[in-house]
């Protein structure tokens, strides 16, 4: 990733402490303004803690300290003038368990306008609209829109949780493991949404998938014990990756 | 023995005291249902008690319980409901909050015949605000208080905190989260835990008997403007409940018909209490399925 493209986030030497064990050890990598990311590795190499580091959720847990520079379109995530709330209306992010909240599916996504002060009926109207075409759900909820979105299975909640945060116009969406909650048809569409939104937004999404990393992902970045090992194209990193631990973790030979 | 009869011995044996618990209910429950009901009538609800004579009723002290027990929860529910949400939602681990939650637990222990000594020396002497229904509220709401916090709390606690994590990734602050996610998420088991709260509120008698006082005054049931005292909402008259005229006119009482009217008001009493359990439930059920939409 030194060929200068775009970027839209670069981090530079990212440390992460739980206390006082340190989770991540300095992790330099940039984004693009368009396409996905993803970041796999075993369980515990600190991708999804990475993930998290970009919108600050880890300030609602106690004892994390995040140390290194975040440096979003200009902007430095971790400055003291940065407000959370203004900079999670910019990141957007998608769980690992789908999360509507218990309300009707278009209260869900015109939930954050609604906060934002959104009250024009037909603002709004067309903002669900359009959010829930861009997630690919509209054609099977658009006659169910004042039902609850909790009637929806798992894949359906997913995408409504998708179209939420679309709603709010980010302008990056992390995407921490969205369909390992799922079934594969679920997880199929989601990932036909997300490759339908490559174009329009910036992504990354954690995955423990591979083969899902191979079918979506412009970019492929390696986590291992806190440590970013390998960074670069999705089929360089699968076909010739440089390092031999992603040789090893594509191959299946741990992780 | 072996593990097979053992199991079906406990189980009867858990069974039985399960069933024990159902019994003394209900046979509670039916004594007072046939002793009271066949006293109950129109007039006897609506009818001012009579301390001398046969045939009152106990329409101003049923009046007072339930104006009592609006004003009670007016005071404690938003109290407790902000309590409950910074104990939930804000508070992180401290000495402070160990102070807070055992502050509460010995609340909710405290007798409420103390209770009620207590709001009668601070409110009703202290305060210069005599035996009034406000003075009975404040007692009500030290009483209920406890236990409302720690419902409610229950309550914002049952909300996964996918829900927390989902308003904040959508740049809503916490107070934001909590009142348009959390809140509106967990009213239906806030409004089950209101209402069974008071039930309890209702029957209380021992934090009344020195701060609502034991008198109740006729009321004028066509002024309707709170600061004239013969006024039904005059928050300054003194008033005595229900639970309070039951206790009373056992402790005291010399009209002919007494047993007859404990009797009938006893019944009034427990049929209130159960329609707020009963309704509790119904209730939440309900506004979980309108406001949801499921």
């Amino acid at each position: 990733m030194t060929e200068k493209i775009e970027t839209i986030l670069e981090t530079r030497n990212v440390k992460l402490w739980y206390g006082q064990k340190e989770a991540l050890h300095g992790i330099d990598l940039d984004f693009a303004k368009k396409g996905i990311t993803a970041l796999i590795g075993p369980s515990g190499s600190g991708k999804s803690t990475y993930l998290r580091a970009i919108n600050r959720m880890h300030d609602l847990e106690d004892n994390v300290t995040v140390t290194g520079s975040f440096n979003l379109m200009g902007k430095d995530i971790y400055a003291p003038t940065m407000d959370t709330v203004d900079l999670r209306k910019k990141v957007g992010m998608v769980f690992q368990q789908p999360n509507p909240f218990p309300f009707s599916i278009y209260d869900n996504v015109a939930f954050g306008l609604r906060i934002a002060g959104v009250k024009d009926k037909k603002v709004l109207d067309q903002a669900v609209e359009e959010s829930l075409k861009a997630a690919s759900i509209w054609e099977e909820v658009k006659d169910d829109l004042n039902k609850s979105a909790l009637g929806l299975s798992g894949g359906q909640q997913q995408r409504v949780s998708i179209a939420r945060v679309l709603a709010t116009k980010p302008d990056l969406l992390l995407l921490d493991e969205p369909t390992s909650a799922l079934d594969p048809v679920s997880a199929h569409n989601i990932e036909e949404t997300l490759l339908s939104l490559r174009d329009q937004y910036a992504m990354i999404i954690v995955t423990h998938s591979l083969s899902q990393a191979s079918r979506i992902a412009d970019k492929t970045v390696f986590f291992l014990n806190g440590n970013m090992v390998e960074a670069g194209d999705t089929r360089k990193i699968f076909l010739e990756p440089d390092k031999q631990e992603t040789a090893d973790y594509i191959s299946g030979r741990f992780g | 023995m072996n593990a097979k009869t053992a199991d079906k011995i406990a189980t009867a044996v858990i069974y039985a005291i399960a069933g024990s618990v159902v019994l003394v209910l209900v046979a509670m429950l039916a004594f007072i249902l046939v002793r009271g009901l066949p006293h109950l009538s129109w007039h006897f609800l609506t009818a001012q008690a009579r301390s001398f004579e046969a045939g009152g009723g106990i329409g101003i002290q049923l009046f007072n319980s339930f104006y009592l027990l609006i004003l009670a929860m007016l005071i404690s529910f938003p109290i407790a409901l902000f309590a409950a949400m910074y104990l939930n939602e804000y508070a992180k681990p401290s000495i402070w909050i160990s102070i807070v939650r055992t502050a509460i637990e010995v609340m909710s222990s405290l007798p409420s015949v103390v209770v009620g000594l207590f709001g009668f020396l601070i409110f009703v002497v202290k305060f210069k605000l005599g035996f009034s229904i406000i003075s009975g509220a404040i007692a009500l709401t030290f009483f209920n208080l406890p236990i409302l916090t720690r419902s409610i709390e229950t309550s914002l606690s049952q909300i996964p905190d996918l829900q927390r994590e989902a308003g904040a990734a959508l740049g809503l602050s916490r107070f934001e989260t909590v009142i348009h996610i959390i809140l509106p998420a967990s009213v239906p088991s806030i409004v089950t835990g209101v209402v069974i709260s008071a039930g309890r509120v209702f029957g209380e008698a021992a934090a009344l008997i020195f701060t609502a006082g034991q008198s109740a005054p006729a009321l004028n049931f066509g002024d309707w403007n709170p600061f004239n005292t013969a006024s039904p909402l005059s928050p300054f008259r003194p008033a005595e409940t229900l639970a309070v005229h039951i206790w009373k006119i056992n402790s005291e009482g010399i009209m002919p018909d007494l047993s007859a009217v404990s009797a009938g008001a006893s019944a009034v009493l427990i049929i209130v209490v159960l329609l707020f359990n009963f309704s509790a439930r119904r209730l939440g059920q309900l506004l979980y399925k309108k406001l949801t939409k499921s």
